[in-house]
This record gives structure tokens, C-alpha cells and sequence, in this order.
């Protein structure tokens, strides 16, 4: 389908040709202002755009594999963004067996749910069935000590690691027509708003970043940052507006939504990474950190836009 | 021929399950070489062995041999192919009869330029606490004065596969190398000797 569909044949035309601008840019800069003080940014700025590269390639192929390649890549997200979650929280012995059942039999049943099409049971399997089971098997090993922050950290876990991150190709359950291109067309405008969001907000704030937006949390995250990164990915979301059932200003109005959405998520997972006292969840990918630290806006603007879509176009 | 290829086979599944289930992060305060070492490590877990096998690089892991136990890992035919075949591991008795010494394989292993890897608590514990060392760490040092022992903390691997568990969580591990401790000083005692290597690998903990 991606073969015959123009307006993805396009989309993906823009995307990789960005991502050669991006990388010719690297380069320049590279070459041109290297000096002692900015080579770690600049070593920093290169990493990320190869680590692009890598991630943009791997939901192309995912993608053209069709449902079961999309839903592979995104059960491998949730693992190891879980693996990096629960690696962060002190959790102890008696809660052993629930994670057990988080990681091996609720991650790939949620995602199977997706596969089944079955909505219903999607929308309410983790922050129904598994949190309630979750606090019982905790329950059952009789360790009472921290029991509520215990369970709450397995919950909270399940809860942005997977649930969250499963409403990315739970967008391939809409009923928008006989082939899927809208419905990845429509995972294509999510994550490239958001995403766009979080390079245009890391990208203004080192260059006119002056004022910390939330100080104790963030020394990176700006105001100017905010400000500029909001209002170009709005920008770059309603010229998206072809490849959505969204009007030019329906599509700039949902875009800003999800880069609102999305700065919170990246927020609260800074607020999870200053109390647990580390700079990144992990070290998977380079020059951007852990699987959570890439993800983490995505986490909060996948299921609302979801539930908008769903609500109101299918 | 056919049980090494089938070992090699096991060796690339094992080493990609240990990756995915702990995703390793190695760091080396002393960077790997090819000389011969004595690694000696905190032991919580099964997998301890074969993690802390799996930081090295490729071309120095066949010429590195974890020690394990023989009344655990030669029990069945396939622990035994896992630990000898695909995990070069020297299998060695914890409860020996008075006259074959298990320190006599070991040995044998050092002289022929090979490496070792060591868990010295002898058994594993909780993750919590290090046990104090039995004592073949010293006969070895006393044997091979020449030869540098590195301790290697590792963390996390008792809520990955805890002591009297049989399922695996998957949970970011650490391995941190130290730097080689002190040879054995001239006329040291054993006590002294061994309460300065738990040191060294109880200052490694983050």
C-alpha cells in the first residue's frame, strides 16, 4: 500500500530528505566550528541525528512489514522502556512474581489484544485487570512494608511503558477505510508532531534557551525552548494537514494539543529521573539515552489523540 | 564437531537472551587486556557467571574460564554442556575428599595463560551483603604472585534471578572492573590478605 499511496510516497520523500539535510548540516557544523568548548554538543547533536537515522529506518521496515512487523517493534519499545522503569524503581523479592507477569504475559497480550482487534478489552486490560492484579500477587507474599508505593511504582510503570506507548499502533485499530495507509498515515503525523516537537524545543533552547521553564526539575528545558519548539511543530502539524481526515486548522489545533501533551510527559519523566537522581533511563540509544527518555512525550500525547480521533472522525 | 557447532549455537542465543533480559552495561576502571587475570566477583545469582563472561570482548572470551560448581552445574548433561561447552566454565568440587585439592585444576588453567573468573563468597547470597571469602583466592594469589587480581562489582543481577527463584525479570545490570588490588605482601596473613580483597570490591558499589 505504502507503494501506491502518493501522499506517503511524499511524506517519506520529506522525512529522509530532512534527515540528509540534517546530517550535511552535522557534518558542517562539525567540521566548521570545532573547538574545545562546544565538541561535546556537537558530538552530542551528531549522535542524535544517526540515532534518527536508525529509528526512522526501523518503523519504515516495521511498517512495510505491515500489523505484525508494527506491533513487533513497539512490543520490543515497551520492553525495554519497562526493563528501564523498573530498573529505576527499588522494587523488592515479594514483588518478583508480578513483575514477572508485567513483562511476559500482560506486555504481549496487550499487544495481541491490538492484533485481534479487540478494542474493548484494549482499552481497559492494564489500568483494570493488571493493576488489580498486580497489588493481590504483591499482596499474596505477605511483605506489607511500602506496599501502596510498591504497587504504585509496578502500576505506574505498566501504565506509561506500555499502555501509553500501545496507543501508537493501537491508531492501526481505527476503521478508516478497506487498506491501512490512513491509519499509518495517522501514526506517521503523531509521532513526527511530537518528535519534531522535542527537537525544535531542544534545538531553540540551546540556541536562544536563557530562562529554565521548570528550574528544579529541567536546566534544559527553557522557556524560549517552549515557546519556539511549540509554535513550529504547530506550524509543521497543520502543514501536515494532507495526510490526516483533519482540516488545515483542525490538524493545528490537534498538533498543539499533542506537543503540550507531550511536553508534560517529557517533564514528569524528568521529575521521575531528578528523585531517582539520574540524568538519562538508560543508555540504548546513543546521544538521546534510554528507550523512556526518547519516548517519553509520546507516552502522554498517544492516547489522547487516539481518543480524539476515535471520538470525533471514526 | 557437531556438539562445538551446536556449542556455538547455544553460546550466540545465550549471549543475545543475556543481553535482552539484562542488557549489561560493563565499566571498566581498568580497561580489558589479554593478560592473564584472576576476575573475582560478588555472587547473588546463576546468571552472575555468565554476565560478567559476556562484558569481555570477543577475542579475549576464549581465553577467559568462569569457575563454577560441580555439585550444581554437573548435575545434568545439558547444565554441564551450557557450563563447559558454551561457557568454557572449569567445573570444580566445593566439598572435596582430603586428597584431590579443587585449587590443582585451577592452577593448571594459570599456567597455561588462561584467565579466571571467581566468585570467592563460594556460594550465592542475597545481593545485599558480601559473604566474607573462602580462602582459595589466597592460595591462588600465593601461588601466582605474578599474576593481578581485579575485582568486579556487580549489580542488580539478585532482582533479575534472585536466590530460590525460577523466573527471570528482565533489569538493567552493572558490571564495574576495579583496578588490579595489591599483590600479596611478603609474610601476609590469609585473614588479612582476604579481608583486603572484599574491600576492594565493596568500594566498587555505586
Amino acid at each position: 500500500m505504502i507503494f501506491t499511496d502518493h501522499d506517503l510516497q511524499l511524506l517519506l520523500a520529506c522525512i529522509f530528505g530532512l534527515l540528509i539535510f540534517a546530517s550535511i548540516v552535522g557534518q558542517i557544523i562539525a567540521k566548521v566550528c570545532r573547538n574545545d568548548r562546544n565538541q561535546k554538543t556537537i558530538d552530542n547533536l551528531n549522535q542524535r541525528i544517526n540515532a534518527w537515522w536508525v529509528m526512522s529506518v526501523l518503523l519504515l521496515i516495521a511498517i512495510l512489514i505491515g500489523t505484525i512487523g508494527t506491533l513487533i517493534l513497539f512490543v520490543f519499545i515497551s520492553f525495554f522502556a519497562l526493563r528501564e522503569c523498573i530498573t529505576l524503581t527499588p522494587t523488592q523479592l515479594a514483588d518478583h512474581q508480578a513483575l514477572f507477569w508485567c513483562f511476559f504475559i500482560f506486555l504481549p497480550i496487550q499487544y495481541l489484544l491490538i492484533g485481534f482487534n479487540w478494542y474493548g478489552l484494549f482499552a481497559i486490560f492494564i489500568p483494570v485487570f493488571v493493576f488489580l492484579f498486580i497489588a493481590t500477587r504483591i499482596a499474596i507474599n505477605g511483605n506489607s512494608i511500602d506496599f501502596l508505593g510498591r504497587v504504585a511504582k509496578i502500576q505506574w510503570s505498566m501504565m506509561i511503558a506500555v499502555y501509553c506507548i500501545s496507543y501508537i499502533p493501537a491508531l492501526l485499530l481505527l476503521n478508516c477505510g478497506n487498506d491501512h495507509s490512513q491509519n499509518i498515515k495517522l501514526i506517521m503525523f503523531l509521532v513526527i508532531v511530537v518528535q519534531l516537537s522535542d527537537v525544535l524545543q531542544y534545538v531553540f533552547g540551546k540556541l536562544f534557551g536563557r530562562h529554565a521553564i521548570v528550574p528544579k526539575l529541567s536546566p534544559n528545558k527553557t522557556v524560549e525552548g517552549f515557546i519556539g519548539g511549540i509554535l513550529s511543530a504547530t506550524l509543521i502539524g497543520s502543514l501536515l494537514w494532507w495526510i490526516t481526515p483533519f482540516t488545515f486548522w483542525q490538524a493545528g489545533l490537534i498538533s498543539a494539543l499533542l506537543t503540550l501533551l507531550g511536553f508534560c510527559g517529557g517533564l514528569c519523566m524528568s521529575a521521575i529521573k531528578r528523585d531517582r537522581g539520574v540524568k538519562d533511563f538508560g543508555a540504548i540509544i546513543d546521544g538521546h539515552g534510554g528507550m523512556m527518555d526518547r519516548i517519553d512525550s509520546l507516552c502522554f500525547a498517544a492516547p489522547v489523540f487516539f481518543h480524539i480521533v476515535r471520538y470525533f472522525w471514526y | 564437531m557437531m556438539k562445538r557447532l551446536l556449542a556455538g549455537i547455544f553460546r550466540v542465543f545465550l549471549l543475545i537472551s543475556c543481553k535482552l533480559i539484562t542488557g549489561v552495561q560493563a565499566r571498566w576502571l581498568s580497561p580489558p587486556t589479554n593478560r592473564v587475570r584472576i576476575y573475582y566477583a560478588n555472587h547473588s545469582s546463576h546468571l552472575d557467571g555468565i554476565v560478567l563472561w559476556s562484558c569481555f570482548p570477543a577475542n579475549l572470551r576464549n581465553t577467559i574460564h568462569p569457575v563454577a560448581a560441580k555439585d550444581y552445574w554437573g548435575k545434568s548433561r545439558l547444565k554441564r554442556f551450557i557450563a563447559e561447552d558454551v561457557f568454557n566454565s572449569i567445573l570444580i568440587t566445593r566439598k572435596p575428599r582430603s586428597q584431590d585439592n579443587p585449587l590443582n585444576v585451577l592452577e593448571n588453567i594459570l599456567s597455561q595463560y588462561q584467565s579466571l573468573i571467581l566468585f570467592p563468597e563460594g556460594t550465592r547470597g542475597s545481593g545485599e551483603q558480601i559473604a566474607d571469602f573462602k580462602c582459595g583466592l589466597f592460595y591462588l594469589a600465593k601461588q601466582f604472585p605474578q599474576i593481578e587480581m581485579v575485582p568486579v562489582y556487580l549489580s542488580n543481577l539478585n532482582r533479575v534471578l534472585p536466590k530460590g527463584s525460577k523466573l527471570l525479570v528482565p533489569i538493567i545490570c552493572y558490571a564495574t572492573f576495579g583496578e588490579p588490588i595489591q599483590p600479596l605482601n611478603e609474610g601476609e596473613t590469609k585473614n588479612s590478605f582476604l579481608t583486603r580483597a572484599k574491600q576492594a570490591l565493596e568500594e566498587l558499589a555505586p
